[in-house]
């Protein structure tokens, strides 16, 4: 015979106000099975606690409920509890009276009546509630960083410093993401390849970091601690091991019609190319979309020049897999399409210019060597004009509707320097808000306006037409004033929305993390866990998780990687206890079971079964692995012969609270 | 006993939720102090997926009036694809209770996050007034089961 | 403040207003802005205001184009065009005798009335 213990709790007047407590005490006390029924002010505090511990001794209760928030909450505490003084964890039911019952019905009779019900309902669960064991399952001491750029890097480096192994996969030829094109960085205004590239190197130099570049993640199986990782590794036809990085062959390529993505289609690269001088790995790639070899077997000429004998035509896709106890991600994100934004002439005009661009335009390294010049005629622009929030903040069906939140200052960045470098330039920068919440960021915008004389203009730019006389007519509102103006710019430069890359979905249902509409990853919480998935051993890393600046991104590329260093610290991890589990004797081995399980935990096993006869029969019968299983349920249902249940949330156990309920 | 179905009648409705959407859900509307009918009782199950319909036809034999089912909306589920099991298997139990002649407005499935505390409450308030409209549940109702 | 007219253009219009985040794009891309003394972004708040008699008794709602550029520009989807339509309306239906009744129409129609007449008609004064 069962012996219960229910627990009301007053949660001082949250649950006392609307619900009767003494009474729902006083009615549970008389249900089958029950053999103490108390209530108390405030069951979660350590005198509630204790309250509830010394019950179990005092009656040797062999399953408790307690009446009050919702599990989400307290489930775990009273769990703890109850082991503490040798109750088995999982014989403790809550029925939430709170947040379903009290702070949602304002009568005290029918939320009495209620919470009665609901009571009774944890009671009958309780009855067939069985003493669960959590196993364990190991951790592989290795962590995956999928993205090199500063958040990558970043976590990399963190988790590194910690002791444990970390394989970093770029789908690019080097790490270093979009940083590596970002001239100067606000508000500091220091140049971004200085800050970043001691980076790079220290990670090529960390022997516990091994960088995969020109790589993708191709498949993804096990689950927390344990997953198993296969990294496709991208022909690059150069031998990583042997090439020196010298760069000859990329000055030999005759293939040079090739536009340089790194410098965004501004300038031509060759077919085979190192995309900047810092890359790291510093090693050559040949674009096999261009390489006249690859393509019509004519050519050769890098292989002729390269002293190391590193370039092989034969390269092919390589697949390498490997175990890892945490998965970091950290995609990053692009600037969108601007085709559909017809009004600002983007296709039509070379002049107009999106910001990543403008970026490239006035670096060093950029293709016009770090003088600003107009694409079209490479000639110097007097009149510059800035369009904010393109593609941002708009309704679903024109743009993003989110902002994309660094636009404003990379804009007044752009203004600043512009004017200090080119004092005769007027700068003119249409916005509809200026956003700069951050350390130093409001002053950075107002030296923009004040010292550095940019004409900001609260309105936003309805149109740009391309002129004849290559000058181009920007018609945009001056709502303080209430006028329509016309500029004749040189420059148009449009603060393009952000968004996450293209590769992040396809990742995301690799993993099984989840996403919100805009393909930014969701965390765990949004407040409390900003860098954890929901998935379990996945974490969140920089701008795939929402748009973010570069001191925002790499703080939590550290928290990220502290809260993997946590993870990969430990030997093992327990497990949920409640997963399903098969009834051998009720299974007929039809796979339906297999067929829905998303996590591929369950496994057909050829067993030996004494038939009443006295002979032996070999039978094929489902089996599931506790350590897989994440204890959907899905398999319980699609089980024709009902052998499959789930530990916790058993068939007779809901089948029991529904009779409960409607009784 | 005669029920009056138009004014007095308190239906009994059964809400499964999942635990990582609906239930969270059904938390935030309580939190937000947002009121529906005491009718709704809602038991928490790990997964949309995880219902049975055999739990849903057990709730009408046992004297249920109306039974929803919450879980993650399509593509956020927590297991991946729970609820896309969960909507096939209701999709068919419903047009089966159709062909029964259970009237379509008893049963109902509905996605609800984590964050739509409101649109819980609003659901909740919406499906008990359409179960009122229907009145008692004979139909499945098995009474051997009822209550004396 | 006139909240009758103010109804009367939302639901006509069938725009919701609250969306504007007043970026001033309508009126950056308004043809006819030097035209109007009210222009788009300003049709847009005043009639969240409800300040409606304003705009019936000024010109700028004759010199709207109903080009629609706005209307496809506006990143919220706000449809100012719609508004000046809807205030144009009202404009028409305050000098009365304005409504058709559906069982008046069919002795109204000729073979010789051009279709976008009749569609124009509809839209203007069925609404």
């Amino acid at each position: 015979m069962q012996r219960i213990g229910v627990f009301v709790c007053h949660c001082g007047t949250n649950i006392a106000a609307t619900v009767d407590v003494k009474a729902v005490a006083e009615a549970l006390q008389h249900e089958p099975g029950v053999v103490i029924s108390k209530e108390y002010q405030y069951m979660c505090s350590e005198a509630g606690q204790n309250l509830v511990k010394d019950a179990i001794k005092e009656y040797n209760l062999s399953g408790i409920v307690i009446c009050s928030c919702s599990p989400r909450m307290h489930e775990n505490t009273f769990r703890k509890a109850a082991a503490s003084v040798g109750l088995n964890p999982y014989l403790v039911e809550v029925a939430n009276i709170r947040e379903q019952c009290s702070w949602i019905h304002k009568d005290m009779e029918e939320a009495t009546e209620k919470a009665i019900i609901l009571g009774r309902a944890a009671i009958a669960k309780v009855h067939l509630n069985a003493p669960l064991t959590a196993g364990e399952s190991p951790v592989a001491k290795r962590a995956l960083v999928i993205g090199g750029g500063i958040a990558g890097i970043q976590t990399a480096l963190d988790i590194a410093d910690a002791g444990f192994d970390v394989d970093i996969v770029e789908k690019e030829p080097t790490i270093g993401g979009k940083m590596t094109q970002i001239d100067k960085t606000f508000p500091t205004l220091d140049c971004a390849a200085c800050i970043l590239t001691p980076k790079m190197v220290e990670c090529s130099q960390n022997e516990k970091i091994h960088i995969h570049s020109y790589s993708e993640v191709s498949d993804v199986k096990g689950f927390v601690g344990n997953f198993t990782v296969t990294i496709k590794k991208k022909a690059r036809f150069v031998d990583e091991t042997k090439c020196t990085g010298c760069g000859l062959c990329t000055e030999k390529c005759p293939q040079k019609k090739v536009p340089n993505l790194f410098n965004l289609g501004l300038d031509y690269r060759r077919a085979i190319y190192i995309p900047f001088a810092q890359a790291v790995p510093k090693v050559a790639t040949i674009d096999a979309d261009y390489c006249n070899m690859l393509k019509n077997g004519k050519c050769g000429v890098c292989a002729k020049v390269c002293s190391a004998g590193a370039i092989n035509y034969e390269q092919k896709d390589e697949y390498i897999e490997q175990k890892y106890g945490a998965i970091i991600v950290a995609t990053g994100y692009n600037p969108i399409k601007l085709d559909k934004y017809d009004e600002f002439a983007y296709s039509q005009c070379p002049d107009v210019v999106t910001s990543l661009e403008l970026e490239r335009l006035m670096n060093a390294a950029g293709p016009n060597g770090g003088t600003l010049l107009r694409p079209s005629d490479k000639s110097h622009p007097h009149t510059i004009v800035f369009v904010q929030c393109v593609g941002s903040r708009c309704d679903d069906s024109k743009g993003k509707p989110y902002c994309s939140k660094i636009c404003c200052m990379y804009t007044a960045k752009h203004a600043m320097l512009i004017r200090e470098k080119y004092p005769d330039t007027d700068v003119y920068v249409f916005y509809i808000d200026v956003r700069t919440p951050g350390k130093n960021f409001d002053e950075f915008y107002r030296r923009a306006v004040e010292q550095y004389g940019v004409h900001y203009i609260k309105g936003m730019v309805g149109k740009v037409t391309p002129k004849s006389d290559g000058k181009i007519d920007v018609q945009a509102s001056d709502l303080l004033s209430n006028e329509q103006l016309h500029i004749d710019a040189d420059m148009v430069v449009l603060a393009t929305a952000i968004e996450p890359d293209k590769t992040a979905r396809p990742l995301a249902t690799m993993l099984t993390a989840s996403m919100d509409t805009n393909d930014f990853f969701t965390e765990a919480h949004a407040k409390l866990r900003p860098v954890e998935s929901p998935t379990a051993g996945i974490f969140l890393s920089g701008a795939c998780q929402g748009p973010k600046d570069i001191p925002e991104t790499v703080a939590q590329a550290g928290a990220a990687a502290s809260k993997a260093i946590g993870l990969l610290c430990k030997d093992s991890i327990t497990c949920n206890p409640c997963v399903a589990h098969s009834d051998e004797l009720m299974c007929n081995g039809c796979s339906s079971c297999e067929k829905v399980c998303p996590y591929g935990a369950i496994t057909y096993l050829d067993k030996e079964f004494r038939m009443p006869d006295r002979t032996t029969k070999i039978r094929r019968v489902a089996s599931v692995n506790p350590a897989v299983c994440q204890g959907c349920g899905a398999c319980t249902v699609a089980c024709p012969s009902g052998a499959m249940d789930l530990n916790g949330f058993s068939n007779s156990q809901i089948m029991a609270e529904v009779d409960a309920i409607c009784k | 006993m005669q029920v009056n179905e138009n004014k007095d009648f308190e239906p009994v409705i059964v809400a499964f939720c999942c635990n990582w959407c609906s239930y969270a859900g059904a938390d935030l509307s309580g939190t937000n102090r947002l009121n529906y009918p005491a009718n709704v009782k809602i038991i928490r199950v790990p997964c949309s997926c995880r219902v049975n319909p055999m739990f849903i036809l057990r709730a009408f034999q046992k004297g249920a009036d109306g039974v929803i089912l919450c879980g993650c909306h399509p593509g956020d589920c927590h297991y991946t694809s729970g609820n896309y099991y969960a909507r096939r298997r209701m999709t068919l139990l419903f047009s089966m209770l159709d062909f029964l002649g259970i009237e379509r407005d008893r049963t109902r499935v509905e996605w609800v996050s984590a964050a739509e505390g409101a649109k819980f409450a609003a659901t909740m308030n919406e499906f008990v007034e359409s179960v009122k409209k229907l009145g008692k549940n004979r139909r499945l109702e098995d009474l051997r089961c009822r209550k004396q | 403040m006139d909240n009758k007219l103010k109804e009367q253009v939302l639901r006509s219009s069938q725009v919701n207003v609250l969306k504007c985040m007043r970026c001033g794009k309508c009126s950056g891309t308004c043809p006819s802005y030097d035209e109007m003394e009210y222009h788009p972004h300003q049709f847009v708040y005043m009639v969240e205001k409800g300040d409606i008699e304003k705009l019936m008794n000024s010109k700028s709602i004759y010199k709207c184009l109903t080009c629609f550029a706005c209307v496809d520009r506006c990143p919220r989807d706000v449809q100012p065009a719609k508004i000046v339509e809807a205030v144009r309306l009202a404009a028409i239906r305050q000098q009365g005798n304005n409504h058709l009744i559906p069982d008046q129409i069919p002795s109204m129609l000729d073979e010789e009335l051009p279709q976008q007449a009749i569609v124009t008609a509809f839209r203007k004064y069925t609404k």
